[in-house]
């Protein structure tokens, strides 16, 4: 048996070193699945995630980033954050709500946040949240790392596609012309050759 | 749970008192078990492989004076990502005397890929519009970058729908 225990611990040993946890999702997102073999990168990242009632979350990955993109984009809102708050904000993952409501939402606990049903970040031409977040995650990330981000788009299935074109189209208005949509991987057919 | 046999005395009468000899074998089976329920745990709560990305860039935004960018008719191919999974397309641009004709097809390997791999043999230079309809679904949008992609075509672009190709869609029925 020693040496299946060996194995066994072995085993446990590397799964427990290489292992990561999935961070936690506010929404389920089903993403479609494309031929593309380009990986993900892990750090100066945005992600958008679009659900498939077209509803918008904003992450942004490192802890004191999001933190200093907290504190400028409520200062352009007019909203200030006590320091609990911005504690809790840096260690969530993604968030969807208006700014207005971000405040309360942050008063509440985990468990409660992970309840609550997120209405999305308002992207409307008149109330346009979204691209605050994506500008000022971008120059806070810029500030702290010197180094740009990755703006990847994760959107379901069933999103609908003036939804997301919007999103790149706010982009594209303030110069931001890369986007990495996130897809499943899926086999490359194989084309007749002629 | 280690068990511990304890050897039975000798029970020899005067005989020197020898120091008790412990056998330690430990049952290892509970440690075994939870080695396994956490090599279990680990594979399963895993996450090897990191989401793929697909790699869109978008053309920079034209400047006010800068002309907009024409193509020639010959050239330009429109497929149109209509609701239901349908793709429409038709070949050459949608004028006010020119009503080409639309044809649907679908997002398999016989539908829209034989398409565009017909059109790029007959005319290397073909720049695709692509065109999602207001009630396309993300998937077809990936759908097709990726069908751009498989079949490397080179010139593709992310159109608006036009009202024109609302109504030419309607009209055909299909």
């Amino acid at each position: 048996m020693t040496p299946m225990v060996d194995l066994a611990f072995l085993l446990v040993t590397f799964f427990m070193l290489t292992t990561k946890f999935a961070p936690e999702e506010v929404v389920m997102v089903d993403t479609p699945s494309s031929t593309s073999d380009l990986k993900l990168p892990d750090t100066n990242l945005i992600t958008l995630s679009v659900d498939k009632d077209g509803k918008t979350y904003f992450a942004l990955d490192s802890e004191p980033a999001k933190i200093l993109m907290l504190e400028k984009v409520g200062a352009k809102y007019g909203i200030s954050f006590t320091p609990q708050q911005k504690k809790r904000f840096g260690q969530m993952t993604s968030f969807g709500v208006p700014i207005q409501q971000l405040g309360s939402l942050l008063d509440r606990s985990k468990e409660e946040i992970k309840t609550i049903k997120q209405p999305g970040i308002p992207t409307d031409s008149t109330n346009n949240q979204i691209i605050d977040w994506v500008i000022q995650g971008r120059a806070a990330n810029q500030q702290l790392f010197k180094k740009p981000v990755y703006i990847a788009i994760k959107g379901d299935n069933n999103a609908d596609v003036p939804t997301v074109r919007k999103l790149i189209k706010y982009m594209q208005d303030k110069d931001i012309n890369r986007f990495n949509l996130i897809t499943d991987l899926e086999m490359k057919p194989k084309l007749v050759s002629n | 749970m280690a068990e511990i046999q304890q050897q039975a005395d000798s029970g020899g009468k005067g005989g020197k008192k020898r120091a008790k000899k412990m056998s330690t074998k430990i049952d290892m089976t509970p440690m075994v078990d939870l080695a396994f329920l956490l090599l279990t745990f680990f594979m399963l709560t895993t996450t090897f492989n990191k989401p793929n990305v697909m790699q869109v860039t978008m053309p920079v935004k034209p400047k006010k004076d800068d002309p907009p960018s024409e193509i020639k008719s010959s050239n330009a191919m429109t497929v149109i990502l209509g609701e239901t999974n349908k793709v429409y397309y038709y070949e050459g641009l949608l004028a006010d005397d020119v009503k080409p004709e639309l044809k649907v097809t679908n997002y398999g390997a016989t539908g829209i890929r034989k398409v565009l791999l017909d059109r790029m043999r007959a005319n290397p230079q073909t720049v695709v519009l692509i065109k999602p309809a207001r009630k396309s679904v993300y998937k077809n949008m990936v759908d097709i970058l990726d069908e751009m992609n498989i079949t490397n075509q080179k010139k593709y672009a992310l159109v608006d729908i036009s009202p024109a190709d609302t109504v030419l869609i309607t009209k055909s029925g299909l």
